[in-house]
C-alpha cells in the first residue's frame, strides 16, 4: 500500500472512532454539558487534559523549535510544565471543592460581583478565541500537508468533525474524543522518536538516547557531535544559552502563569469526582504530557543532526564534504515539493552548501571555500516533525500515523477552547446574567447553539485569519496570566480580597499586559501603529512582549492589594465558603 | 464532624500552606535556579552525555514538576486524614 492511501485511512480511521465515541457519549443534561457529569476518572481526565493542552504547535512546532534553539527553547518546555505545578498545588483542587461550571462563574461567586464574573468572561472569551485561530489554522495545514487538499477544505473537515462530537455531547463528548487522540498523538509522536533513537544511539529510549553515545563506534556523545556539526558551520551551540538571563525567565514564568491560568486547562479538573481526584488528575495530565515533552529535546535534536549530516557528508571546507544536489534523497524532493525546504544553488558547484551565512566570524571561512551564501533558503521548523519518519527510512504506516497524530493535537485543543467559550456564552452570560430562569433543557441548547457559533467564528477565523495570527497565543497567554490567574490564586488564598480589589486587579493586569503587547506589535496588532519596533534594544528591561504576562500578574496583585486594603472587606458569607473550598470535606454539616 | 473546633481547619491550612511553599522552593530550584539561573555554571558538569544546566532546563525539572505533584497530592491525602477534613467515599 502507498503511503497516501495509508493516510487515507489513518485519518479516516481515527476520524470514525470520534464519530462513533460521539454518538456513544451524548450529552443529556447540563452537567453532561459543561463538566461531563462530574464523574470522570483521574487517569482519564488527565490523559484528555494532556490532548486539551497539547496543541498543534506542541506536536508540530515545538520539536522544530527546539532543533533550531537548543538550549534557548527551555522556556516553553519548562514553562508548559510548570504550570501545572501550580495548577496543581494553587488552584485546582479549590475550584474543584466549589463545583462550579464554568471559571467565570467561581469568580463571580467569589467576589460577589456580576462585573468581576463578565470582566473574566471577557479575558475568557479573548485568550480562548485568539487560541482557537492556530487550532483551526493547524487542522488546515496538517490537512494541506496529508491529504492535500485545500486549506479551507481542510478546516471545513475539521470543524464538522469537532461539530459532530462538541456539540451533541459537549464536555462529555469531548472528554471520551480527547482521550482517543491522546492515544493517537502519542502514538505518532513517539514512534518515530524511538526508531531514530535507536538509529543514532542504539537505545531505544529517547529520553536516555539523547544522552548517550553514537552507535557508530566512535564513542562521541550525540550531544557533543551535534554541537561540534554546527558550531562547525557558524551555528550557535545547541546547549549553551544565547539569549538575556532575565528575559528567559520572564518568558518562563510568563508561560507557567499562563498555562495554569487557561480556562480551557482549569474546566477539565472540574469533571473529576471530587478533590482528591483533582488533586492527582493533574500529575496523570503532566504524565502524559511529559511522555511528549521530554522526547521532543530528543526529536529536535536528532532530527537536526540528521538534516545537518544528509547534506554535510564530509569535513567541512572540502569539495566533496557537500552533499550533490543531483543525489539528495527522496524525502528531501518531497518536502521540496510542499516548499518546506527550498535549495538554491548560489555558487553554482552543483553541492548543498548549509551554513550560518549570519556569522560574521564564520562567513570569512566560508568564503574561502568558495561558498556563496546559505543554499539550503528555506527549511521550515515544522519539517522536523514532519519528515521525521521520512529521513529516517520508516515504514508508510509510520508517516501516515504522524498525520493522524498532528490533526488529532489540534482538533483536541480546539474542542477544549470552544467548550470554554461557549459554556461562558450560555451559562455565565445567559443563564446567570440574562435569562435567570432559563429551564435546563434551553440552557443545554442554548450551550449547543453557542457551540455551534463558536464553530463557525473559529473557522471564519482559522480560514481568514488576521495579519496577527501569529503574534496571537503571546496574548492568550499573556491574558490569562495577567488577569485570570492571580484573582483565583486570592480568590483561595486571600479572605480579605475583595470585590473592588479583585476587578481594579483583573483591569490594571490586563491594561498593562495589552498595552505592552501593543506597543511593539502595533495597537491591536494593526502593523504600522507599533510606537516602538519589536526588538531587544526598546524591550522594558530586554524583557519581550511575550514574557511580559509575569510583570501583568505582578501588576494585578499590587494593584489588587492596595484597592482592597482601602475598600471594605467581603462579607461574612464569602469568608465562609473560603473556609469551605479549603478543605476537601465537609467542614460543618449544613 | 458538625462541632469540630475551627482551630482543625486553621491549623489543617496552615500545614497545606507550609508544604505547598517547600514544594514551590523545589520548583523553583529545578527550573529557574538550575534550568536559568544557574545554566552555565552547571554545564561545566553532565550526566551521562547531557551537560548538567541543559539537561535540568529540558529534561530534569520536568521530572522533578511531575514528582512535585504526585507527592502533594499524597501528603495532602494523609494530611486529610490526620485532620479529619478527608470527603466521604
Amino acid at each position: 500500500m502507498d503511503t497516501q492511501t495509508w493516510i487515507y485511512l489513518m485519518v479516516g480511521g481515527s476520524f470514525l472512532l470520534y464519530l462513533v465515541i460521539a454518538i456513544a457519549s451524548r450529552a443529556g443534561s447540563t452537567d453532561d454539558f459543561y463538566v461531563a457529569g462530574g464523574g470522570v476518572g483521574p487517569v482519564a481526565n488527565g490523559m484528555a487534559t494532556a490532548a486539551d493542552w497539547m496543541s498543534a504547535a506542541s506536536f508540530i512546532s515545538m520539536a522544530g523549535l527546539i532543533a533550531f534553539l537548543g538550549y534557548n527553547a527551555s522556556p516553553y518546555l519548562m514553562g508548559w510544565t510548570g504550570g501545572f505545578v501550580l495548577l496543581a498545588l494553587l488552584l485546582a483542587p479549590y475550584l474543584r471543592k466549589f463545583g462550579s461550571f464554568t471559571v467565570p462563574a467561581f469568580i463571580g461567586a467569589r467576589y460577589y460581583s456580576n462585573v468581576a464574573r463578565t470582566v473574566a468572561v471577557i479575558c475568557l472569551i479573548v485568550a480562548s478565541i485568539t487560541y482557537v485561530i492556530g487550532q483551526m489554522k493547524g487542522v488546515g495545514v496538517a490537512f494541506g500537508r496529508f491529504l492535500q487538499v485545500e486549506f479551507e477544505t481542510g478546516v471545513m473537515i475539521g470543524m464538522a468533525v469537532v461539530f459532530v462530537y462538541a456539540v451533541l455531547g459537549g464536555m462529555k463528548g469531548i472528554t471520551y474524543t480527547q482521550i482517543a487522540q491522546y492515544i493517537v498523538l502519542i502514538f505518532a509522536f513517539t514512534v518515530p522518536a524511538v526508531f531514530i533513537s535507536m538509529q543514532l544511539t542504539g537505545v531505544p529510549l529517547p529520553q536516555i538516547g539523547l544522552g548517550s553515545t553514537m552507535a557508530d563506534g566512535s564513542g562521541v556523545y550525540l550531544l557533543e557531535r551535534l554541537d561540534n556539526v554546527i558550531t562547525d558551520l557558524g551555528f550557535d551551540s545547541f546547549t549553551t544559552p544565547e539569549h538575556s538571563t532575565l528575559n528567559v525567565f520572564m518568558l518562563t514564568l510568563s508561560l507557567m502563569i499562563g498555562t495554569a491560568g487557561l480556562p480551557h486547562v482549569i474546566i477539565r479538573f472540574f469533571t473529576v469526582r471530587k478533590v482528591t481526584d483533582a488533586r492527582k488528575s493533574v500529575g496523570w495530565a503532566l504524565f502524559f504530557i511529559a511522555i511528549l515533552y521530554t522526547t521532543a529535546p530528543a526529536v529536535g535534536a536528532m532530527a537536526r543532526l540528521n538534516l545537518m549530516e544528509t547534506v554535510q557528508t564530509g569535513p567541512v571546507g572540502e569539495e566533496t564534504g557537500n552533499l550533490k544536489y543531483s543525489e539528495r534523497p527522496q524525502w528531501f524532493k518531497t518536502w521540496e515539493g510542499t516548499g518546506l525546504l527550498a535549495f538554491e544553488d548560489k555558487n553554482d558547484d552543483g553541492r548543498i552548501q548549509y551554513y550560518n551565512a549570519n556569522s560574521e566570524e564564520f562567513a570569512e571561512e566560508a568564503s574561502s571555500y568558495g561558498w556563496e551564501g546559505n543554499e539550503m533558503v528555506t527549511v521550515d521548523r515544522d519539517i522536523m516533525v514532519l519528515a521525521n519518519p521520512e529521513i529516517a527510512q520508516l515504514p508508510s504506516w509510520v508517516i501516515a500515523l504522524v498525520a493522524a497524530g498532528g490533526v488529532a493535537a489540534a482538533l483536541s485543543t480546539a474542542a477544549g477552547l470552544l467548550l470554554a467559550i461557549s459554556s461562558a456564552i450560555s451559562h455565565d452570560l445567559l443563564k446567570s446574567m440574562l435569562k435567570p430562569d432559563i429551564s435546563e433543557k434551553n440552557e443545554l441548547m442554548a450551550g449547543r447553539i453557542a457551540m455551534t457559533g463558536s464553530i463557525l467564528v473559529a473557522g471564519y477565523l482559522g480560514m481568514n485569519p488576521p495579519g496577527f495570527a501569529a503574534e496571537v497565543v503571546a496574548l492568550a497567554f499573556g491574558l490569562a496570566a495577567s488577569s485570570i490567574f492571580p484573582v483565583l490564586l486570592m480568590g483561595v488564598f486571600s479572605k480579605r480580597m475583595n470585590r473592588e480589589g479583585a476587578i481594579a486587579g483583573m483591569l490594571a493586569g490586563l491594561t498593562a499586559t495589552v498595552l505592552y503587547i501593543f506597543v511593539f506589535k502595533g495597537m491591536f496588532f494593526i502593523p504600522g501603529t507599533n510606537l516602538f519596533p519589536d526588538e531587544a534594544g526598546y524591550w522594558f528591561l530586554g524583557i519581550q512582549p511575550e514574557s511580559f504576562g509575569a510583570i501583568g500578574a505582578a501588576i494585578n496583585f499590587i494593584a489588587a492589594f492596595l484597592v482592597s486594603r482601602a475598600t471594605p472587606a467581603p462579607p461574612a458569607e464569602i469568608r465562609d465558603m473560603i473556609e469551605d473550598i479549603r478543605v476537601p470535606g465537609a467542614l460543618r454539616q449544613v | 464532624m458538625s462541632d469540630r473546633p475551627t482551630g482543625t481547619a486553621a491549623d489543617y491550612w496552615r500545614a497545606n500552606v507550609r508544604l505547598l511553599l517547600k514544594l514551590l522552593v523545589v520548583w523553583f530550584v529545578v527550573s529557574y535556579l538550575c534550568g536559568i539561573l544557574l545554566v552555565d555554571v552547571l554545564n561545566a558538569f553532565s550526566i551521562g552525555g547531557y551537560p548538567l544546566g541543559y539537561f535540568f532546563a529540558q529534561q530534569g525539572s520536568i521530572y522533578v514538576f511531575l514528582f512535585l505533584i504526585f507527592f502533594y497530592a499524597w501528603r495532602m491525602n494523609k494530611l486529610d486524614r490526620e485532620f479529619g477534613v478527608a470527603e466521604k467515599e
